[in-house]
């Protein structure tokens, strides 16, 4: 029970609740700082070059490899070591950044805004609308993703924005799924109602009092859909269908280190301590993300200590 | 709470007629090779009239439909069949194009103050949102109608930055009635409004739709189980029972000399806030529960509850008229309806369902 | 803010005085931290009840009623509690959570306000019986199930021995409770503690489940604890009253001398503004402002801010519970009331 509007405590909207205990996740807290960090090495990647004074594909024929042509490990000069090919692989993998992070958020980011649209109206509309989206959104759930990437790249050849589309088409449908669950729970609500019964739109409705309703759930679902997208776009450029070489990206820089991992331990690890270490924070940063918004915190349930019938 | 029933010539006097309305709900059924899809009948063949300035009441326990009517008066849900004429015009298959001007006259005010507004707006703006549907009001004309429409119902105008999760119960429920009033609709449709709150903040709340009820002149058609607070807000009240009305009367008479069985026993399961209790009060004890709205008894619906059934009960579906000697305002559906100061004390119902 | 511990033993007078009572609370408090800072849901409580006798705890959500019964019973989780609460002699409070599980059941046994969430969905009503009987009990399952029919049976179930085998979703609302009042009884408690049993049910399935309580304690002299916020069941069932308000008694009574006389302005408060489905009414006279919040309450008596008859004390301490007729034991918290002669 209240007093009116909680004049002695401090007034918090949902945002700002869940703000205040994102603020507090030491682990988040943690993972958000080596995402930004990981944000500035891609967009530092040339100050990477200048300073090292190697550019991503410059061989080194010379100093870069052995006699007997096999990498050089880390050292004064190649901090990292160098690839197959002599080149840096500090810088090859700090430009690799660029690549998993803009594929990563990119497709993402389309996937997200495609469920999200294709979820509302499914839920809202119902009846046959919904029955067509979700006979869609069930396709391309089945359809096998390295199978179909094969096959696309075959026929236009690969790059970037495949990468980005690929992903993103086999993204889309598992979070349209769930906002379309969400939606059908939230049009149940009584405010809903009301809004139909004042004359609003079905626009005005999908977007005004629904979409802030799933917001929480898709921002979760986007923290989460990231790794799952950085290691797609490795997975995809280790098969050698993303970026094409010598363009660095992590995938296809461990591709060639198949052949090096007996004698080039470095052109193994760092990369995939690259992959390993950006995963794992985009995940607990999603996880606590999650905890943020969970409306069992919010203000109105969770002061229910007194027995609220 | 006593409303301003019109005295001008009987055309004007009715705001909205509710004409064998019926509503039905397809369920699918739980077994896995389901023939027949089962059928919830909500609604069966409702006729009641709501009139200008008055408070109608629709009385009933759980799945008696009273909330399922209700919504149908408001077009939320599309008729199975009957017709709804709101002030003349026939809205029972409008479009929603064609709703929209007559949305403005209508709007409803809802059980759950949780569940009424949305979390993550502001309570100015929900309480706006009328304005901006209709293109009423902008900017600052639409802030200050806001602020306006706070104050008539009690709240501080100063709050209207704050989310729904800072108000108590009975004030989200004042928001809703702020959000309902906007439009200066003549029908407010409230559906249960103070059951889930407070029993101190209920009085306020009922205090505030009668005198809103006064200053705007509404109609109201008022839902609830509660019957004291029936009494206290109606000039009219229509009992439901399972889908059908089995009496309707003018609040005084339907108290004082229920004719259905039906009624009669949910006038005496009450629990009476009386000082004056000697021993046990008698009451009719109705035994088990209301059968399905899915399988609804032949006849009349109440018929194997009753004590007072007998053959033709279950044959013959009693007709909504005079009985007895009442006047021509109560109205019961009734074969054997309950003569004045009769009640009925007995626990076992006369035709029992095997 | 003074809190003067006050038991209130008058309610035993109405017994005889060799019984002890079954249930002596004294002094009562507790508390939750929350991120907003400390909640005060019960503030020095104390009342007692003799066997066999019904006391009715009336009060608003946020009164503390259902959180001080259910500290009594060990079921609220990182509570800071102090004080007594003496169940047939031994104090609850200080029990182990063995010791505590079981009193529960065979001591004290609870009902809530709503049967569904009490019930597993996945196990039919007669198993959970019989888990509930064996867990306590040393009987066989087929005695523990023949048991639990007649347990159904006694609660007004029809057709019991086909009903045990059903689910929680294929009962009624008035079904499930009256199922939970046969779980209840199946170990023969001495003390009922129903927490708002009828709230959730219509009117003519209430009047039946109240008719159930109240042959139930004729039967077996149980008492029984009812948790309301309608003075219409109070009226219906209780011997004793306690009204309840932000975590304290206000008043306390027989159920006769409360309503005949009721004492406390927050007592008057609830009969003038609940309608009456008996008699007309032109206004009802509700209670202004807003029950106080449990983490800002204010200083003296908690309902001061809502009293249309406080005096200057009033806002500076808050009054024990004194008597307003020494007869039968009526009291009241309320200064008015101290400062004027009993009677």
């Amino acid at each position: 029970m209240t007093a009116g509007v909680k004049a002695d405590i401090r007034v918090r909207g949902p945002w700002t609740l869940a703000l205040e205990r994102l603020r507090n996740d030491k682990a988040g807290k943690v993972a958000a700082l080596v995402i930004c960090a990981l944000v500035l090495l891609a967009l530092l990647a040339p100050l990477f070059s200048r300073l090292t004074g190697h550019g991503p594909a410059e061989q080194f024929l010379d100093i870069g490899l052995s006699p007997e042509g096999v990498p050089t490990g880390p050292s004064r000069r190649f901090l990292l070591g160098t690839d197959g090919l002599g080149r840096d692989l500090l810088v090859r993998i700090v430009y690799g950044t660029r690549v998993s992070l803009l594929v990563g958020l990119l497709a993402s980011g389309t996937a997200v805004l495609v469920g999200t649209v294709v979820g509302i109206a499914a839920g809202w509309y119902g009846g046959v609308v919904d029955r067509i989206l979700s006979r869609a959104m069930d396709v391309f759930l089945a359809l096998p993703f390295l199978v179909f990437a094969l096959a696309l790249v075959a026929v236009v050849g690969s790059s970037l924005t495949i990468s980005v589309t690929v992903i993103a088409m086999f993204s889309w449908a598992s979070v349209g799924r769930i906002v379309r669950a969400e939606t059908l729970s939230i049009r149940e609500h009584a405010y809903v109602q009301a809004a139909r019964l004042l004359g609003a739109s079905h626009a005005r409705i999908m977007f005004i009092e629904i979409l802030p309703n799933v917001a929480a759930t898709v921002i979760v679902y986007t923290t989460l859909l990231i790794p799952g997208a950085i290691v797609a776009e490795a997975t995809l450029s280790f098969l050698g269908l993303s970026v094409v070489p010598p363009a660095p990206s992590w995938g296809n820089i461990l591709s060639d280190a198949m052949a090096y991992y007996r004698v080039a331990w470095w052109f193994i690890f760092f990369p995939g301590a690259a992959l390993v270490v950006s995963t794992l924070a985009f995940n607990i940063l999603g996880d606590s993300v999650r905890d943020a918004l969970d409306p069992k915190l919010d203000h109105d349930s969770g002061a229910a200590h007194e027995a609220t019938p | 709470m006593t409303g301003r029933i019109s005295r001008d010539g009987a055309k004007s006097d009715v705001l909205v007629s509710i004409e064998h309305v019926v509503k039905e709900f397809k369920v699918r059924s739980a077994r896995l090779f389901a023939r027949t899809k089962d059928i919830v009948h909500a609604v069966s063949d409702v006729t009641l009239d709501i009139r200008r300035g008055e408070t109608l009441a629709l009385v009933g326990e759980t799945g008696c439909g009273k909330s399922t009517l209700a919504r149908c008066v408001v077009r939320l849900h599309d008729l199975t069949s009957g017709r709804i004429i709101f002030d003349g015009q026939d809205i029972s298959s409008a479009s929603e194009r064609a709703m929209r001007p007559v949305r403005r006259r209508m709007q409803m005010i809802f059980q759950d103050p949780y569940g009424s507004l949305n979390p993550r707006r502001r309570v100015g703006s929900i309480i706006g949102d009328p304005f901006e549907i209709h293109d009423l009001a902008r900017g600052d004309e639409r802030i200050r109608q806001v602020r306006h429409l706070m104050e008539l119902v009690g709240l501080n105008p100063e709050h209207l930055n704050r989310f729904p999760g800072d108000f108590s119960g009975g004030q989200r429920q004042r928001v809703g009635i702020a959000r309902a009033l906007a439009l200066r609709p003549d029908l407010m449709v409230c559906d249960e409004p103070v059951s889930a709150l407070d029993v101190s903040i209920q009085a306020q709340i009922l205090n505030l739709l009668g005198d809103l009820q006064e200053e705007l002149g509404l109609t109201y058609l008022f839902i609830s189980h509660d019957l004291s607070v029936v009494r206290h807000v109606s000039d009219r009240v229509a009992v439901m029972y399972l889908g059908t009305v089995v009496e309707v009367a003018p609040v005084h008479a339907l108290y004082t000399h229920p004719r259905h069985p039906y009624t009669n026993a949910l006038l005496s399961a009450m629990p009476i806030r009386a000082a004056e209790r000697a021993g046990d009060r008698t009451e009719v004890i109705l035994a088990g529960d209301p059968p399905s709205p899915m399988d609804p008894p032949s006849g009349c619906r109440f018929h194997p509850r009753c004590p007072r059934a007998q053959a033709r009960c279950a044959i013959e579906t009693p007709v909504l008229t005079r009985r007895l000697h009442d006047a021509s305002e109560h109205v019961t559906a009734c074969h054997f309806p309950l003569a004045d100061g009769e009640s009925l004390v007995s626990e076992a119902p006369a035709m029992a369902l095997s | 803010m003074t809190i003067v511990p006050a038991p209130a033993r008058m309610l035993a007078r109405l017994v005889p005085p060799s019984a002890p009572p079954l249930l002596d609370v004294r002094d009562l408090h507790v508390s939750f931290q929350t991120p907003d800072g400390v909640l005060d849901a019960v503030r020095g409580l104390s009342f007692s009840l003799d066997r066999g006798r019904v006391l009715g705890i009336v009060g608003e959500p946020g009164s503390g009623k259902s959180v001080a019964t259910q500290t009594m019973v060990g079921l609220t989780q990182g509570a800071r509690v102090a004080g007594e609460a003496r169940f047939e002699g031994r104090n609850l409070l200080t029990m182990t959570p063995r010791e505590l599980r079981s009193v529960r059941g065979r001591g004290i046994a609870m009902i809530f306000q709503n049967p569904l969430s009490s019930l597993h969905p996945l196990h039919t009503v007669g198993w959970q019986i019989v888990e509930m009987i064996r867990a306590h009990d040393t009987m066989t399952k087929a005695q523990a199930r023949t048991r639990a029919i007649e347990l159904l049976r006694l609660v007004g179930i029809a057709r019991p021995e086909r009903r045990v085998d059903d689910y929680p979703h294929h009962y009624s609302g008035g079904m499930l409770q009256r199922a939970m009042i046969a779980m209840a009884l199946s170990l023969n408690p001495s003390l009922l503690i129903a927490d708002e049993p009828t709230t959730a049910l219509d009117v003519t399935v209430q009047a039946q489940i109240i008719r159930l309580l109240r042959s139930v304690q004729r039967e077996f002299g149980t008492a029984i604890i009812m948790i309301t916020h309608d003075l219409g069941v109070v009226a219906d069932i209780a011997d004793d009253v306690m009204v309840m308000y932000a975590g304290r008694a206000m008043e306390t009574a027989t159920r006769d001398g409360l309503f005949h006389a009721p004492s406390h302005p927050y007592t008057r408060g609830l009969f003038g503004s609940s309608p009456r489905a008996d008699v007309d009414e032109a206004r009802l006279t509700p209670i202004p402002g807003q029950p106080p919040s449990l983490l800002a309450l204010p200083a003296g008596c908690a309902f001061q801010p809502r009293c249309s008859e406080a005096i200057a004390r009033c806002a500076v301490s808050s009054p024990a519970l004194s008597s307003v007729d020494t007869d039968d034991g009526h009291r009241s918290a309320c200064w008015l009331t101290a400062e004027a002669p009993s009677s």
